[in-house]
């Protein structure tokens, strides 16, 4: 068979594509190296959905992030059931002199179409932030900025695109390109191939080495890595907005991110690196932040942090690659996506599809588009007399699994039900695991239930895939 | 809304040794809580032997320790246990919301025991740098993949606090044919009881590593290597004297945890850096009514000394039931 269109990459940028693609009479495959979507970059960032401030003003990923930001805002996060929480963020200057540098921001803000921009003081800002430091003079509010759980916006979106008729094959690594008499692109992946008339590269870290398989070796990927900490739950409420310091010439700053999860977090450094799969988080990494971190906010401690990762950022120059590639008709690269490029996803997807049409695909919409995804229950989202309808209803509700985070089992099989083949897989989507305990209580539990729903022998149930299998032996 | 007398929340042998002599001192009407589908706790995963030297003069492992209490509490009239009953909320007028399959309970209590045990400090609590690969697991949690399931977690380990559970852990693994490459201990001595270090240790050639801390875990997938360097007494690493030990599996044992997210719920006070109650004494919270007993109240390295402090626990709570 012959696709329309194969997408490179099951991303946050790949989702979006797949989905808005997904609108049309199209064929679409959408294929993933790893075992499951949103294992890439996009599992390891702040989750924050930015207003659109602070980018360069005639680049474009300025004007994506801000209409990134408008469609989570008006339309996906209710279409596709996210946790969306539009908490607003602080842009917090810790000397008077500062001030025009926020007047620039906002102005340049304001003309970027960004609303409600505010300079706040610091009795305002006690009122709302009573943990800030006393160093903190005075702030830019942003009120349309937020924050959403960045794995499970992937998993929404693949999930719409798939009951919209999308493809998704995972553990598909593209591994050579070539093209037929006829123009079509020839993907191999392991032992399989797989042929379309389009093919767009939303590969990530590894969109050049794409890119240049597919005949255009135009641009390179460097990452920059970012670590991140996140707090106990119990901090939950250490601050009310996402709070930036001003970036200085030596340092972009190290934010307090309220996560859509509970967890407030702290984080990224930003530090330029060689190797694309460095995920390792470091002493100095660690000290950068909580520095920077405690400058805004003083009680924060060492002893709140319980977990850490890092993410990179695939970076190619200061801005977006979203072109068509004209040596190579027929390939659309969505590349360089670094931050903002969870907020910019859907416009991208919007912007990608419109090169296609211009470059000879046509876009004939669907009769009938199932826009709507229903929202997953999640007992640590609801209040309690919604959990007592719940375990009425199904008693698996009650039989809690994972105590830090309060997951019940019926979550555990919906996890399953929706994809998840791998105990990463379960705790992007539930949180199990994810809590002060990191599965010291859980995991087994998990892993019987991943047996028996997925008929597994537990030697085979990974942490995120082949090769990282859970347990050797079993006894005989 | 419903009443009962006292509730205990937890079935280990802090809950089970309170349920038993408060109603040994006179209370009637005791509903003991446990989330687990069986009595008993931490212990039902300790089949090594070392318990119930001092309670019973008898050398017991930890599922036979359990089942002695458990046997008694089941038989006792007064005492009603509700298995795969977890407790997910509490309130300083002693509510008690609680789940359990198919049901979600609420109860008003006139005295409360928190029994809740504690939970293992992990990698991330003492910041181990490096990636963060399948393999390093909470050596409570590889000692229950063994013990409850039969399952090996790996084929080469390397065993980060020299504490009882480490060192049990690593003779463990070693019995089950793991090759146990090391034992890392940032301290210069072990926290662990001397009989374990020549047990679990010497008797197996296991290298015990005193003084030394590990710097990073190496692994894409799963582990495949640690940095191991030298430190000194104020535990700065010592120039030069960092080495590798590949291995692929890490098990991390740095202590234990009280859990006290209920009583804190309640707004009780709490120590931050132990999180235990803050209280005069021993079993007591700032709740008048509410105590905790057990590894709840503070970390013990005797299951008997546990039961003793509990047996004390389930006293003072009849005492305060008596004099309301
Ligand atoms: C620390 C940090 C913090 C950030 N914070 C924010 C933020 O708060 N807000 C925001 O908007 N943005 C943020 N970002 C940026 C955001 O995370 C990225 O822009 C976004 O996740 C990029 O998504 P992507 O889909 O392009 O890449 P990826 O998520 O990496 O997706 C690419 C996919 O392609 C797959 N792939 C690669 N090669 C192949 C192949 N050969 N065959 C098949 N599949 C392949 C990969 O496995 C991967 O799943 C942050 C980034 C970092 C690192
Ligand atoms: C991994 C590990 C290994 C150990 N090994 C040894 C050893 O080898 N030898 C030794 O002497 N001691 C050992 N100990 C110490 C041991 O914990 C104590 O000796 C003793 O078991 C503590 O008893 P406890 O009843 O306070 O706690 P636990 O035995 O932990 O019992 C607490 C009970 O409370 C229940 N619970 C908790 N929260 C809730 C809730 N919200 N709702 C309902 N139920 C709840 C739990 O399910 C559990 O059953 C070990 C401890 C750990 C953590």
């Amino acid at each position: 068979m012959i696709y329309d269109v194969v997408i490179v990459g099951a991303g946050i940028t790949g989702a979006a594509i797949a989905r808005e693609l997904s609108r049309y009479k199209l064929a679409v495959l959408l294929l993933e190296k790893e075992a499951e979507p949103a294992f890439g970059v996009s599992k390891s960032n702040s989750g924050i959905i930015h207003a659109g401030t602070q980018n360069p003003p005639a680049s474009v990923k300025a004007w994506l992030c801000v209409e990134g930001n408008r469609l989570m805002r008006e339309e996906i996060a209710a279409d596709l059931g996210l946790n969306f929480v539009q908490c607003g963020q602080l842009i917090a200057v810790f000397d008077l002199g500062d001030l025009p540098e926020l007047e620039k921001i906002k102005k340049e803000g304001e003309a970027l179409g960004i609303k409600g921009l505010e300079i706040v003081d610091r009795a305002w800002l006690d009122e709302r932030e009573p943990n800030l430091g006393p160093e903190v003079q005075a702030a830019l509010y942003v009120p349309s900025a937020g924050i959403i759980s960045p794995y499970r916006f992937v998993y929404a979106l693949v999930e719409n695109a798939v009951k919209n008729g999308v493809e998704l094959k995972t553990s598909q690594k593209v591994s050579a390109i070539r093209r037929g008499a006829d123009g079509v692109f020839e993907l191999e992946t392991g032992g399989e191939k797989h042929n379309s008339r389009f093919l767009v590269n939303a590969a990530g870290l590894f969109a050049d080495e794409i890119s240049a398989m597919a005949g255009a070796p135009t641009f390179k990927i460097t990452p920059r890595k970012g670590e991140e900490y996140l707090l106990d739950k119990k901090r939950e409420h250490i601050a009310n907005h996402i709070i930036f310091p001003l970036p200085t010439k030596t340092s972009k700053g190290i934010l307090i991110i309220k996560t859509s999860d509970g967890n407030p977090m702290i984080g990224p450094t930003a530090l330029d690196v060689e190797d694309k799969t460095d995920l390792s988080t470091t002493e100095s990494g660690l000290a950068e932040v909580l520095s920077g971190a405690r400058r805004m906010m003083p009680s924060i401690s060492k002893s709140d942090i319980i977990a850490y990762f890092a993410g990179l950022r695939p970076v190619s120059g200061k801005d977006f690659i979203i072109r068509h590639e004209d040596s190579v008709p027929g390939l659309i690269n969505a590349a360089g996506i670094q931050s903002p490029g969870l907020t910019s996803a859907p416009a991208i997807a919007v912007m990608v599809a419109g090169l296609l049409a211009r470059h000879g695909l046509p876009l004939e919409p669907k009769a009938e588009f199932h826009r709507l995804r229903p929202r997953p229950a999640h007992l640590f989202q609801v209040p309690l007399e919604e959990t007592c309808r719940l375990v009425a209803k199904n008693p698996a509700y009650g039989d809690i699994v994972c105590r830090c985070e309060l997951v019940s089992s019926q979550e555990i099989y919906e996890a399953i039900k929706r994809g998840a083949t791998t105990l990463d897989g379960i705790k992007f989507r539930t949180r199990a695991q994810a809590g002060r305990c990191h599965g010291g209580f859980c995991t087994t539990r998990i892993i019987k239930i991943m047996q028996e729903e997925l008929g597994f022998p537990v030697t085979a149930v990974t942490k995120r895939g082949p090769g990282s299998e859970l347990i050797k032996d079993e006894r005989k | 809304m419903k009443y009962r007398d006292l509730v205990i929340v937890g079935g280990g042998p802090a809950g089970m040794a309170a349920a038993l002599a408060a109603r040994a001192a006179g209370v009637e009407d005791i509903l003991l809580l446990e989330r687990d589908q069986h009595l008993g706790g931490i212990l039902n995963q300790c089949i090594h032997p070392g318990f119930g030297l001092h309670h019973f003069k008898a050398e017991l492992t930890g599922p036979e320790y359990a089942d002695r209490f458990a046997r008694l509490v089941m038989e006792t009239p007064g005492i009603e246990v509700s298995l795969r009953s977890f407790v997910i909320k509490f309130t300083k007028d002693r509510d008690i919301s609680y789940l359990r399959p198919g049901a979600m309970e609420e109860i008003r209590a006139r005295a409360v025991i928190l029994a809740t045990g504690c939970r293992e400090r992990t990698r991330e609590m003492i910041q181990i740098p490096g990636e963060r690969p399948a393999g390093v697991y909470p050596a409570g949690l590889a000692q229950k993949m063994v013990n409850m399931e039969g399952w090996i977690p790996g084929k080469e380990a390397v065993i980060v606090g020299s504490g009882d559970i480490g060192l049990i852990m690593a003779r463990r693994m070693a019995l089950e044919g793991v090759k146990v490459k090391g034992v890392i201990e940032i301290q210069k001595t072990s926290r662990g009881l001397v009989r374990n270090v020549v047990q679990c240790l010497e008797d197996f050639s296991i290298p015990l590593y005193f003084q030394h801390r590990i710097l990073k875990i190496h692994g894409a997938a799963r582990v495949e290597k640690v940095e191991v360097v030298r430190v000194d007494d104020k535990f700065t690493d010592i120039p030069g004297s960092v080495f590798e030990i590949a291995c692929d599996t890490v098990l991390v044992s740095v202590g234990l945890i009280p859990e006290n997210e209920l009583l804190e719920m309640a707004g009780a006070e709490i120590d931050r850096a132990t999180n235990t109650p803050v209280a005069p004494a021993v079993n007591l919270t700032s709740i008048p009514g509410v105590f905790a007993c057990g590894n709840a109240c503070k970390v013990y390295d005797l299951a008997d000394w546990v039961t003793r402090d509990s047996e004390l626990a389930g006293k003072m709570a009849a005492q305060y039931l008596k004099t309301r």
